[in-house]
């Protein structure tokens, strides 16, 4: 296989550029657009109905049947509404942040395999917008770009509280991306590609086993999920739109369709990283496959695989109060990053001997119990006690 | 085994998601308002009726007294002397203009305690909107029952079938002055024949609960109380499942007594 300029590792380009390859890379673009919006108008109606749910309540239900229409009711009345400029706000930059937040949340989805391959009229390609040789690092561009859309929203409203959620939003992002970063990498070393195809690929051969879930050994998949659910600042990290303390956040200048642009982004957000964690994690679209259909069965697989982490999310909305400022620091800094750290280096031991990886654990329990020992005896100090005092 | 007992407690958080899904498990409390409605208590205060009497005259004499005891100062009133060759009232007086401004009116019930004829009651009709301020001012001839002695159906007012009923009359809930060979006797004066409620008998076995629809406080509030609160047979899982046997019965009730109409 010649590795040209055009070799993204999709078979569809693999006799060059051709019109039908076009053709259907614009359909395939189109296609995911559209099912990205409705999924994103199910997620809104899913979310709203489960945790009215699990709140003992009924939701919405007047607005189509079981109210699935109720966020088309919603987006129409945004629409409608008088789009309102603060007076000191940045003009330019308050129109162009919700932009920054909605595009890298579409841009994002491209790189998730939702399928296998599958021929059409002799065509075959894969069931994804786009395989980068860089994969997963356009996922953790665009998420840092997304980063920017909160930031100068809030900056640009020339407001004091949007301000203030947009300061926590980029401390509270780039806390939680070094982790996430981490965990990205473990999978990256056991795949040996940073493609999400690649990725995918090595994780399919038996079903549930070979799973990075297993091969990473559980830990890393959690610190993944509270990563991402701080960089999604979903509940219960969701400081930067706290409405109790911010009057909403960063977007709280915002109205009209500009307000609903940063939802969209939002909800896109969550429905892209499930995707993302289920193409690390889980797989993919790896699971048993019938005869009957047999291109249907993946998608199938990664729809239903998916949609667990879309309840998942919520139930964390419905269950997990919010965290204070500094628990989130805490959280992100001596928790995760440590424990993320760890055990990339345990991975990496283990990969390239068990001699090597036996050394790491040994070393890190060791530099770990030193660490806690420290922290004890440096604890009370710092509360001004003499260690002598307390028997150290 | 201190370390432990603080892991333990800093994962306490993890009982929020127990709770959250036993709590999809459950039966919703919402009653789809508008198109499902509870059966209202007996005393509910609404809006009023004048009433009239059997033979069709007014009960209302044009006194003043509602006017003058109401807190709110909602009520108008203006008497005339009665037309002696077509009296609108068995009396000297009737009330010429009566007005209710259900903008102020607090529902208080003071004006059917201080009507000597008992012309104006309350019924149990509250659920109306209205969008002008004309509509909020009921005029007599809207407050004036029908020639059934039904109340008249606003366009603004939202009433099925059978919630006017129990309109007039008002009750008491023990025997006149403390007598008790009055209990549970109907005290009042003729009327037109509809909403007539039974008396309410005091504390004596005389009561008829089941005609008048009084329930013990502790019955009515049964769905709103702790278990430990609750009688030995309406605690733990059983007594949940016959409450909301009753529940059922109460919504199919009122479902077939809608259809009925």
């Amino acid at each position: 296989m010649s590795h040209g300029l055009w070799a993204l590792g999709d078979p569809l380009y693999a006799g060059g550029v051709h019109w039908a390859g076009l053709l259907i890379t614009v359909i395939k673009v189109l296609v995911a657009f559209g099912v990205l919006l409705v999924s994103v108008m199910l997620m809104i109606w899913f979310e709203r109905k489960v945790i009215s749910d699990m709140q003992a309540r009924i939701g919405p239900n007047r607005a189509g049947p079981f109210g699935i229409l109720q966020t088309m009711a919603d987006g129409v009345k945004l629409f409608f509404k008088e789009d309102l400029l603060p007076e000191r706000a940045d003009r330019f930059v308050f129109k162009l942040a919700p932009y920054l937040s909605l595009v890298p949340a579409f841009v994002a989805f491209a790189i998730v395999p939702v399928g296998g391959v599958v021929t059409v009229a002799s065509h075959s390609f894969e069931l994804q917008v786009a395989d980068p040789p860089i994969g997963i690092l356009l996922l953790l561009a665009m998420s840092s770009i997304s980063v920017y859309g909160v930031m100068l929203a809030g900056w640009s409203s020339g407001s004091k509280y949007p301000l203030l959620g947009s300061v926590r939003a980029s401390a509270q992002m780039i806390s939680y991306e070094a982790a996430l970063g981490m965990t990205v990498i473990m999978v990256v070393l056991l795949a040996g590609t940073l493609s999400t195809r690649g990725i995918v690929d090595a994780q399919a051969h038996t079903f549930f086993t070979s799973w990075n879930l297993i091969r990473t050994g559980i830990v890393p998949f959690f610190l993944f999920m509270i990563a991402i659910t701080a960089e999604l600042n979903r509940p219960p990290f969701d400081l930067v739109e706290a409405e109790q303390e911010l009057v909403g956040g960063f977007h709280t200048e915002y109205a009209s369709i500009r307000f609903a642009m940063f939802f969209l982004a939002e909800f896109m957000n969550t429905i892209t990283m499930s995707a993302v964690i289920v193409t690390l994690f889980l797989g993919g679209p790896d699971g048993p496959r019938f005869h009957f259909l047999p291109w249907l069965w993946p998608v199938v697989w990664f729809l239903g695989k998916t949609l667990v982490f879309l309840f998942v999310y919520v139930w964390f909305r419905a269950a997990l109060p919010r965290l204070r400022y500094d628990q989130l620091m805490d959280l992100g800094w001596k928790v995760l990053i440590p424990l993320s750290l760890a055990w990339v280096l345990v991975v990496a031991g283990v990969l390239v001997g068990r001699w090597w990886g036996i050394g790491v654990i040994v070393a890190l329990v060791v530099a770990g119990g030193l660490l806690l020992r420290a922290i004890r005896v440096g604890s009370p100090r710092a509360a001004g006690i003499g260690a002598e005092e307390v028997g150290a | 085994m201190g370390w432990l007992d603080g892991l333990k407690e800093d994962l306490s958080f993890l009982g929020g998601f127990k709770v959250t899904l036993e709590q999809m498990a459950r039966t919703r409390v919402t009653w789809q308002y508008p198109l499902e409605k509870k059966p209202k208590p007996v005393r509910q205060h609404g809006r009023h009726v004048l009433n009239r009497y059997e033979d069709g005259m007014e009960k209302c004499i044009g006194c003043e007294l509602c006017a003058g005891v109401c807190p709110a100062d909602c009520i108008y009133v203006r008497g005339a002397d009665n037309p002696p060759a077509d009296p609108v009232s068995p009396g000297e007086r009737y009330g010429f203009v009566y007005e209710i401004n259900y903008l102020r009116c607090i529902h208080c019930d003071m004006c059917v305690e201080a009507c000597p004829t008992e012309a104006i009651t309350e019924t149990k009709l509250f659920e109306f909107s209205f969008t002008n301020r004309a509509d909020a001012i009921y005029t007599k001839d809207e407050l004036l029952v029908d020639d059934e002695g039904r109340p008249r159906h606003m366009p603004w007012e939202d009433w099925r079938p059978g919630d006017d009923l129990h309109s007039s009359a008002w009750m008491r809930a023990t025997s006149p002055s403390g007598n008790a060979a009055y209990e549970g006797r109907v005290q009042w004066s003729g009327e037109l024949g509809y909403g007539v409620r039974p008396p309410e008998g005091g504390q004596s076995a005389m009561r008829d609960d089941a005609a008048t629809g009084n329930l013990p406080l502790r019955q009515v509030l049964r769905l709103h109380l702790d278990d430990a609160e609750r009688t030995p047979d309406q605690r733990g899982m059983a007594g949940a499942m016959r409450r909301l046997r009753e529940r059922a019965d109460m919504r199919r009730a009122a479902h077939d007594r809608r259809k009925s109409q």
